[in-house]
């Protein structure tokens, strides 16, 4: 591939003085000197210890459940079951701080009540002294089951008389788009392409288990400490409980790792029911094996791409079926489905497109968000499909791309029009050319590259109608306090909303404390999700710090005997622009403020836009708020005669609209590369009959410091998105494109296409052999 | 067997606890002494999280068990330095974003510690076979990498100047 990069449209950003730098984090000291508390860190006295126990078959009724003898164990302050909850709902819908949107059928037991439908479904609960007596209080515990037929294939699952996990036919959600005329458009092609895709699933792996503490305070408020990236879930929480919404606190830690495995409810809930029911502190801390267990997984997919083209390279006409695995209860499976149809073609223009898809009840463990939400897994699919197509007519893979990329002002294939710059070519001619020239093949080695465009969404589902607040105040001193309900997942979610009020305020990042991510003490801001913190709160920061800086502005202005434009602030100072030496402390400048009763603090609210949903029977309709566009280009070499991988050379280019912290955003890319990397070459879970095989770090492996060289990063920035200062989101998008490049990439070495990921040396063999090209 | 009194120094500080004989290092660090930044990640010798520097070496504490660290020398992360007197490698973690979610740094910055002790010019391929055994989910290792190279510069530096100065003196 000899690619050169295509030159980028003139783009004036502002040169700003906070944003845009490589800034320290305002988290970062404090988590490498080790004085950062994690949500297991905390060991307040009186303490009680948690332990859930669980289904150890896929599905079954439970004939006998008896915890008498745990209960009767010297020093087990309290063994909880289905019977004695309040209220034994979970609600596993999309939580929002406008309201809880709960789809009929999403609810699921806390406990089972008298079905177990997957291996690791939380029946009981208990609280002992020590976590060694509550392991064994649990092993006294006695169960017998009626084991129940069960089903692990979504296909077989739909099928009429397979065994019932969500009646009557096990599909939890379906979407379609229908646009154009498919028939047409495929009979105007030249030639035809389908091709089948599977990947599978992916465990977040995040280094921090699930773990919490939960007391009663002095005003019979329930307080719940937790690693969460969703403190809106005290609401459900609060219903299962039985308790009033503002008798349950979530407060939220530093997370150690989130990637959509946190977006769901996993400790917390099991801690306030402990707490409620002995008065006591309680601390549950899952361990890896129990997290592996317990947690959600990435969606394994089935993905069934038919293309029309012409002979110079025009899509005609698209027709994709997607099918998702969802285990036992659907949790945001419908969401994640929506992402996977609204991008199922890719960042194309396809006029003619019909997109079915579906997500399907099975006994596995259940699946729900992990980084990208759907999107990746269609990415793999439909950039491994274009490379098929370019494939079929001869065409350069590139090319074939660059004559059907999507442009601004187009129509995506659910009728949303694209607002802001969409650099395609931009992005993926830079990613490949960053490649080089390939290495050459050598022993029994063949060297292949490949990459992988893609188109992302930002931001909330724009039905759910989503908001953040964030509160900024100035002390008299001159420093500044923020107050935000943000969870902080390690992306640097809080430190971007100091960088933004020191950009607006002229106050040292040293000088900004922030609280965050707790119910009772920061005014919500919604999920650290859908990529839509910098989004949603970086705006609503913005928006409040904005509103101090005018009252600032104003008093200075009668000070300087100026107009307010001519004022800035800089470094703890207000000044007239031009002329330094007419300045005043910031401290001065609020004390005046404050002489007058001039507001120095501000609350504010984001939105986003609310749209009505979507037309049922075409898709059509606005679903995101805006979308990130990138590619990532790698090198692979694979020994034919062992089947193992090398990852050689990687790069990938993204349009970020504007880097609020360019080391920041680089961590971002390069943390999300590696993981779609690992997901593409290494990380197997294995689940056999609903069993997770590789349950553990030792047979799950994840990337580790030897295993990839360092992707490239090219940042680039339109500045048109919709967050602040023009910032796009790439929390999620820096993975999506990494595991369809590999996959590209190995193709293209080997001169045959593996449908099914991970890629490992069996099926690396036995795609040689269907060949003959196996060497040795 | 009868839980025993063993004694360790934690971070200059010396310690005696009460240990029953099958609790591992990473237990009495944790639960019982209350050195919270050793962090727990798998409690099997997977993941890194834990680790600590045992008598000069660095270990995952969660394999060793109590007893046999009888009369040792431990370091963990906050031995190394604070908020406000920072060891270099902390700062350097610090300054080029090689903490994002921050929970394996105390054992990765633990690990590049013990590796600058014995090596102080790594190349990039030391650094990564140092550093293999302790995950990162966030990182995909780059910054983690760079910031190591950098502490090493800083401390070499640093040292060279000490001795230059010790010369003059
Ligand atoms: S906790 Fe010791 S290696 Fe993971
Ligand atoms: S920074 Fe999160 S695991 Fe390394």
């Amino acid at each position: 591939m000899k690619i050169t990069a295509k030159p980028l449209p003139s783009v004036e950003l502002p040169e700003l003085r906070q944003v845009g730098k490589p800034l320290r984090r305002v988290d970062a000291l404090s988590k490498t000197v080790g004085a950062t508390l994690y949500a297991g860190d905390y060991y307040p006295t009186n303490l009680l210890y948690g332990k859930v126990f669980r289904s150890t078959i896929p599905h079954g009724k439970i004939r006998r459940l008896d915890v008498s003898q745990a209960r009767a164990l010297e020093g087990v302050a309290c063994v909880l079951t289905a019977g004695d909850l309040p209220r034994a709902v979970l609600v596993t819908d999309m939580p929002g701080q406008t309201g809880q949107k709960r789809r009929s059928g999403s609810d699921a037991q806390v406990l089972a009540t008298d079905t177990v439908r997957f291996i690791g479904e939380p029946i009981a609960l208990v609280a002992a002294e020590t976590e060694a007596l509550a392991e064994q209080a649990l092993r006294l515990i006695e169960i017998e089951y009626d084991p129940l037929p069960a089903v692990f294939d979504p296909l077989e699952a739909m099928q009429p008389g397979a065994p019932q996990i969500y009646p009557p036919d096990n599909v939890v959600a379906r979407w379609r788009i229908r646009k154009g005329d498919v028939a047409a458009g495929m009979a105007a092609a030249d030639v035809i392409v389908e091709n089948t895709f599977s990947v599978p699933y992916q465990e977040h792996a995040y280094l921090e288990p699930e773990a919490g503490v939960s007391w009663v305070d002095e005003r019979g408020v329930i307080n719940i400490r937790v690693c969460t990236q969703v403190v809106e879930h005290f609401r459900s929480i609060s219903l299962a409980l039985g308790v009033p919404q503002n008798k349950l606190r979530i407060q939220g830690t530093m997370v150690g790792g989130g990637f959509g495995g946190k977006e769901d409810i996993t400790v917390e809930i099991f801690l306030g029911l402990l707490a409620k029911a002995t008065g006591r502190p309680v601390r549950l801390a899952f361990s890896r094996e129990e997290s592996i267990l317990a947690h959600s997984k990435r969606h394994p997919y089935v993905i069934t791409h038919r293309t029309g083209v012409t002979r110079d390279g025009h899509i005609t006409a698209a027709e994709v079926k997607v099918i998702s695995n969802s285990g036992a209860y659907v949790y945001l499976s419908p969401y994640v489905l929506l992402y996977s149809t609204g991008m199922a073609v890719g960042p194309y223009r396809v006029e003619n497109v019909s997109v079915s898809s579906a997500s399907v009840a099975t006994n596995n463990p259940f699946t729900s968000a992990f980084r990208g939400f759907g999107a990746p897994q269609v990415c793999v699919a439909y950039e491994q499909q274009m490379d098929e197509i370019a494939r079929a007519i001869g065409m350069d893979p590139y090319e074939l791309r660059r004559r059907n990329f999507i442009h601004k002002g187009d129509l995506t294939i659910h009728g949303q029009e694209l607002t802001s710059a969409a650099w395609l070519e931009e992005t993926t001619t830079r990613a490949v050319a960053a490649l080089g020239d390939p290495t050459p093949d050598w022993g029994s080695f063949k060297v292949g590259q490949g990459f992988a465009s893609y188109m992302q969404s930002y931001g909330r589902i724009t039905w759910l109608h989503d908001t953040s607040q964030a509160w900024v105040g100035l002390e008299m001193d001159g420093t500044a306090t923020i107050r935000a309900g943000v969870p902080d997942l390690g992306a640097g979610q809080i430190s971007a909303l100091a960088q933004i009020v020191s950009e607006v305020l002229g106050v040292a990042m040293k000088d900004i404390t922030i609280y965050h991510t707790d119910s009772a003490v920061t005014p919500l801001s919604g999920t650290s999700t859908a990529t839509r913190q910098l989004y949603m709160s970086g705006n609503a920061t913005l928006q409040a710090a904005t509103a101090i800086r005018k009252n600032l502005l104003e008093r200075a202005s009668r000070y300087f005997e100026e107009l307010p434009e001519a004022i800035d602030l800089a470094d703890a100072r207000a000044f007239v622009k031009g002329h330094p030496e007419q300045s005043l402390r910031l401290a001065e400048l609020v004390a005046m403020c404050a002489s007058e009763g001039l507001p120095l603090a501000n609350l504010a609210m984001f939105k986003a836009p609310f749209t009505g949903p979507i037309d049922p029977e075409t898709g059509q309709g606005q679903i995101w708020p805006d979308f990130t566009f990138g590619a990532q280009a790698v090198e692979v070499a694979v020994d034919t005669e062992t089947g193992e991988i090398l990852l050689l050379k990687s790069a990938a280019c993204h349009d970020v609209g504007r880097a609020i912290n360019p080391a920041a955003v680089e961590g971002q890319i390069q943390g999300g590369s590696s993981q779609g990397l690992g997901y593409a070459l290494m990380e197997d879970l294995a689940v056999e009959q609903g069993r997770i095989k590789a349950g553990s770090l030792s047979e799950y492996l994840i990337p580790t410091a030897c295993d990839f060289p360092e992707t490239q990063v090219i940042i680039l920035e339109s500045g048109t998105g919709v967050g602040p200062f023009g910032a796009k989101g790439i929390g999620e998008p820096s993975f999506t494109p990494a595991p369809g490049a590999v996959a590209n990439a190995v193709a293209n070495a080997l001169g045959v296409r593996i449908h099914e990921l991970p890629l490992t040396p069996d099926r690396v063999l036995a795609a040689l052999d269907k060949t003959g090209k196996r060497s040795g | 067997m009868e839980a025993k009194v063993i004694h360790l120094t934690v971070n200059g500080r010396a310690h005696r606890a009460l240990v029953e004989p099958n609790l591992s290092l990473l237990h009495v660090l944790r639960e019982l002494l209350g050195y919270t930044d050793v962090k727990n990640g798998c409690e099997k010798g997977d993941c890194g999280a834990c680790t600590v520097i045992l008598n000069g070496k660095a270990v995952n504490s969660c394999l060793v068990l109590a007893w046999q660290a009888e009369g040792a020398v431990v370091v963990t992360d906050t031995g190394l330095g604070t908020l406000e007197h920072p060891h270099p490698v902390q700062e350097a973690f610090a300054d080029l974003g090689a903490a994002q979610c921050g929970y394996c740094t105390p054992g990765m910055v633990v690990s590049a510690k013990a590796l600058l002790d014995e090596n102080p010019h790594p190349s990039e391929a030391e650094i990564r076979e140092a550093l293999s055994g302790n995950l990162c989910r966030c990182t995909g290792y780059g910054q983690i990498v760079h910031a190591v190279q950098l502490a090493a510069e800083k401390m070499v530096t640093a040292e060279s100047a000490e001795n230059a100065e010790e010369k003059t003196r």
